[in-house]
């Protein structure tokens, strides 16, 4: 250890505070605080300060994805070797899974930090922490056959107009790992919905087809999954998103470490299901009828609910607001499933329809703080 | 008698290191230093010259805004120094103790007092300075009538004194301390004690008694009088910490000024953790003589707590106001990978992502090290989580960052003081000083609002 860490110390002296290389001190530095915790100590206000920074919550949130990940990874072989008929083990599946997404995650990642580099270098302060958790995010909620330069024009059009324009992590009003799946939705809609995008090489073998149950169910299929299936998530559909026992791992995780707000969570999965089963009494048609039960486990609601949804900075901050926002999240997200098949999946939208909001909830709720205060001071002046 | 208080957002931080219940004499101390800075929002204005010979109890300095409030010496000796910083502020004023003269006072009879006389001698004896207010902590002004005057006895800050102990051999001087200040307002007192407490303090007379149940900051007067009686706009509300209500007492019994200070020495670097008699502004060596310390690794001294104290050098001299001295061991070093999660479990740590609640039942080691560093704000939810009072902290440093004063006052800046912050600034996340955003939002309000 100390070996290592006089190497680094020796490689960070051009990029010391009066040298030629200080400009460039902020990527080094993201390298070096990487491998050490720095040594920095406290010099204003407490002296002590808790173990916990923004570089563990942020892992915490990576770790919590893995599960998810792991079984994105399986299922995109499973999904292709299922079709193509072939005889294939768990390891192969895997492989195929991994063949696809991981240069997805490398493009996402590449494209990402540099541009997040650029600005720290630019605007002289330290590399967020906050890409490493969007730049996993992004690739897990493609279809797995999308290009990977498509994928790179998202993270840029993500990092660039989501985030940085705002100001940086922190700062920005829109989840940006949806703005750029909406992003991809919108620009290269053929690629991102229909039948040939969900199973791996769809649209290069014949035979390989496979459609989403949300997107069936908005062309009017019938569903051949059982609930077991849709709620294990042996279907098609984006890379991570399909399995909600896997999802549900990681919101336990998120929830045990403080990480992730339980408030939202809950409060989406109560919104959705009152609304869901709303539907099934009118029951007009098969999307109406459509079990709210089913509801909360096919599409990307509980990925987006448990993973997109709590990210901190455009979600609601305050506790009650936390709730409404919640709520509303899993009750648009419904709506737009089922009022609106133009968009067999709802809960992108309705995320990105609340982070507009968020603001406005919490301006309400600290409202209600500032007139219960101004109230008391009015009361107190009647009475002297 | 009011209803006790129960307190149940905020943390309890159990270091090692908190001082034995013994009281020892501190050994002499060659300088005493006042400094004005211990006052927060005053403007010095200095009656003394260097190499001037003055008695105890002389003042030393005056408010620049108001002359009838003078903080005096507390020995007599010389003004070796008057230590200026940058713009030729004053930062210490060093006298060298010798055995002069003590200026005495004539107190009249304790029937005779009344509340004009009381702030009369006690601006003339330069007792005032024991008297803070709040909005913004604060030096007390003369002319207003406060809504009431707090008193904490209930500590709750790491490593804080136990007042019962104390104060447990003074117990007259504090009575007469409570029956001074009761002259200043309309209503007795508030006397918060802990719901624990036995004997001592249920004795006091002439006092609306508070108990206080919970986790830090539950000993916060903030705290306290956001859930006793929440300040509102226009009210001034007075603190007097408890040995100073002592020094109040002993002022009136003898007409002499009084400055003695009982210091707890604590903290993990401390050999012998205990009780030092001493007075206000002396030297550090002249308690750490006593308690000693290691010294054999870099230390942090800080007069008060490990959350809202101020770091001196060891050299240095006693704050105006703490009862509390804390050592630590400095925290420059690295650790590898230490931001997994999980890791270095014996730091500790409010976060669920560290096993840290397991490992605090001997007490925690701590040093001074950041533990990351500072980001923007990403994580919500966690101040609100150590941060009692219902004011919205999140949003009311935004405001002050801002520099937004009708916002600041709408969300409650005149409920608190920048020490209210001190677990905000220990437990977030993005390691935001909180402390420091609310003292210039305070210096903002201050010189815009008054």
């Amino acid at each position: 250890m100390s070996f290592l860490r006089r190497k680094l110390d020796e490689l960070k002296r051009p990029f010391a505070k009066g040298q030629k290389w200080e400009k460039y001190a902020p990527a080094i530095n993201a390298f070096d605080t990487f491998l050490f915790v720095p040594n920095h100590t406290t010099h204003t206000g407490a002296h002590i300060r808790d173990a916990v920074d923004l570089k563990r919550t942020m892992v915490t949130v990576i770790i919590a994805l893995m599960p998810a990940l792991i079984y994105g990874i399986y299922n995109t072989g499973y999904q292709y070797y299922t079709q193509t008929g072939e005889a294939f083990t768990f390891l192969d599946a895997f492989i195929h899974g991994s063949w696809k997404i991981v240069p997805m995650i490398i493009v996402s990642y590449v494209v990402g930090l540099t541009i997040e580099f650029i600005f720290a270098v630019y605007r002289g302060h330290e590399v967020n922490e906050g890409y490493l958790v969007t730049g996993l995010l992004i690739p897990m909620i493609m279809p797995v056959d999308i290009p990977l330069w498509m994928v790179a024009i998202s993270v840029a059009f993500a990092v660039l107009i989501a985030k940085e324009a705002f100001g940086g992590t922190g700062m920005n009003i829109l989840n940006p790992a949806l703005t750029a799946r909406a992003f991809a939705f919108f620009a290269y809609p053929t690629y991102m919905s229909g039948n040939k995008v969900w199973v791996s090489e769809a649209s290069t073998i014949d035979g390989v087809s496979g459609e989403t149950i949300l997107g069936t169910l908005a062309a009017g299929g019938n569903v051949n999954y059982s609930f077991f299936e849709m709620f294990q998530g042996s279907i098609p559909g984006s890379i991570a998103e399909t399995s909600a026992l896997f999802v549900v791992i990681g919101a336990l995780i998120l929830i045990a470490t403080g990480v992730g707000s339980w408030r939202i969570m809950i409060g989406s999965v109560l919104g959705a299901a009152f609304v869901g089963f709303l539907f099934n009494l009118w029951g007009a048609n098969a999307l109406m009828s459509f079990s709210w039960v089913n509801h909360l486990v096919v599409g990307g609601f509980a990925f987006g609910v448990v993973f997109m949804a709590t990210d901190p900075v455009s979600a609601a901050q305050t506790n009650k607001g936390k709730w409404v926002y919640g709520i509303l999240v899993g009750v648009f997200c419904i709506l737009i499933r089922v009022f609106n098949p133009a968009y067999p999946e709802g809960v992108m939208l309705a995320i990105l329809l609340m982070n507009v909001f968020a603001p406005t909830i919490d301006h309400y709720v600290v409202q209600g703080n500032i007139s219960k205060r101004k109230k008391r001071w009015a009361n107190a002046l009647k009475t002297t | 008698m009011s209803a006790g208080i129960r307190i149940h957002r905020g943390a309890t931080i159990n270091l090692k290191g908190q001082s034995e219940k013994i009281l020892s004499d501190a050994s002499p101390s060659k300088t005493f230093a006042l400094k004005p800075d211990n006052f927060f929002g005053t403007l010095p204005r200095l009656m003394v010259k260097e190499g001037e010979k003055i008695a105890e109890g002389a003042p030393v300095f005056h408010v620049k805004k108001d002359p009838r409030i003078v903080f005096v010496s507390p020995v007599s000796g010389l003004v070796k120094e008057v230590r200026r910083g940058a713009k030729r502020k004053i930062l210490k004023i060093i006298i060298e103790k010798d055995e002069g003269e003590k200026l005495s006072h004539k107190i009249p009879a304790f029937k005779s007092l009344d509340k004009k006389s009381v702030t009369d001698i006690l601006l003339k004896t330069g007792a005032w300075p024991f008297i803070k207010q709040r909005p913004y902590g604060v030096m007390a002004d003369p002319d207003v009538i406060p809504k009431s005057i707090y008193i904490s006895t209930y500590a709750s800050a790491p490593l804080d004194v136990d007042f019962e102990f104390l104060l447990k051999n003074h117990k007259e001087d504090f009575q007469k301390g409570i029956d001074v200040l009761n002259f200043l307002v309309d209503d007795p007192v508030s006397l918060s004690v802990d719901a624990t407490f036995s004997g001592f303090f249920q004795n006091i007379k002439g006092v609306d008694l508070l108990t206080i149940k919970g986790p830090h900051p539950a000993g916060n007067v903030s705290v306290q009088i956001h859930k006793n009686n929440p300040l509102n706009m226009d009210e001034k509300v007075w603190e007097v910490r408890p040995e100073d209500v002592v020094n109040i007492g002993k002022l009136f019994s003898s007409g002499q000024f009084s400055a003695q200070r009982t210091v707890a020495v604590a903290g993990e670097s401390v050999l012998q953790p205990q009780y030092v008699k001493t007075t206000i502004g002396a030297q550090i060596s002249s308690i750490t003589d006593i308690s000693g310390f290691d010294n054999t690794q870099q230390n942090r001294f800080i007069n008060g707590d490990v959350l809202t104290g101020k770091a001196e050098a060891s050299d240095g001299h006693l704050d105006f106001y703490n009862n509390l001295f804390t050592i630590i061991p400095e925290g420059n070093h690295y650790r590898m990978f230490g931001w997994l999660p999980f890791m270095d479990n014996k730091i500790p740590s409010l976060s669920k992502t560290s096993l840290s609640w397991l490992m605090g039942n001997q007490g925690y080691s701590v040093d001074t090290n950041m533990n990351g560093e500072e980001r923007a704000f990403v994580v919500t939810g966690e101040m609100e989580k150590v941060f009692p009072m219902d004011i919205y902290p999140m949003q009311l440093l935004k405001a002050c960052m801002a520099g937004d004063i009708e916002k600041m006052e709408a969300l409650g800046i005149y409920e608190v003081i920048p020490e209210d912050f001190g677990l905000i600034d220990y437990a977030n996340t993005s390691k935001i000083e909180a402390q420091e955003i609310i003292r210039e939002g305070i210096e903002l309000m201050i010189k815009e609002v008054g």
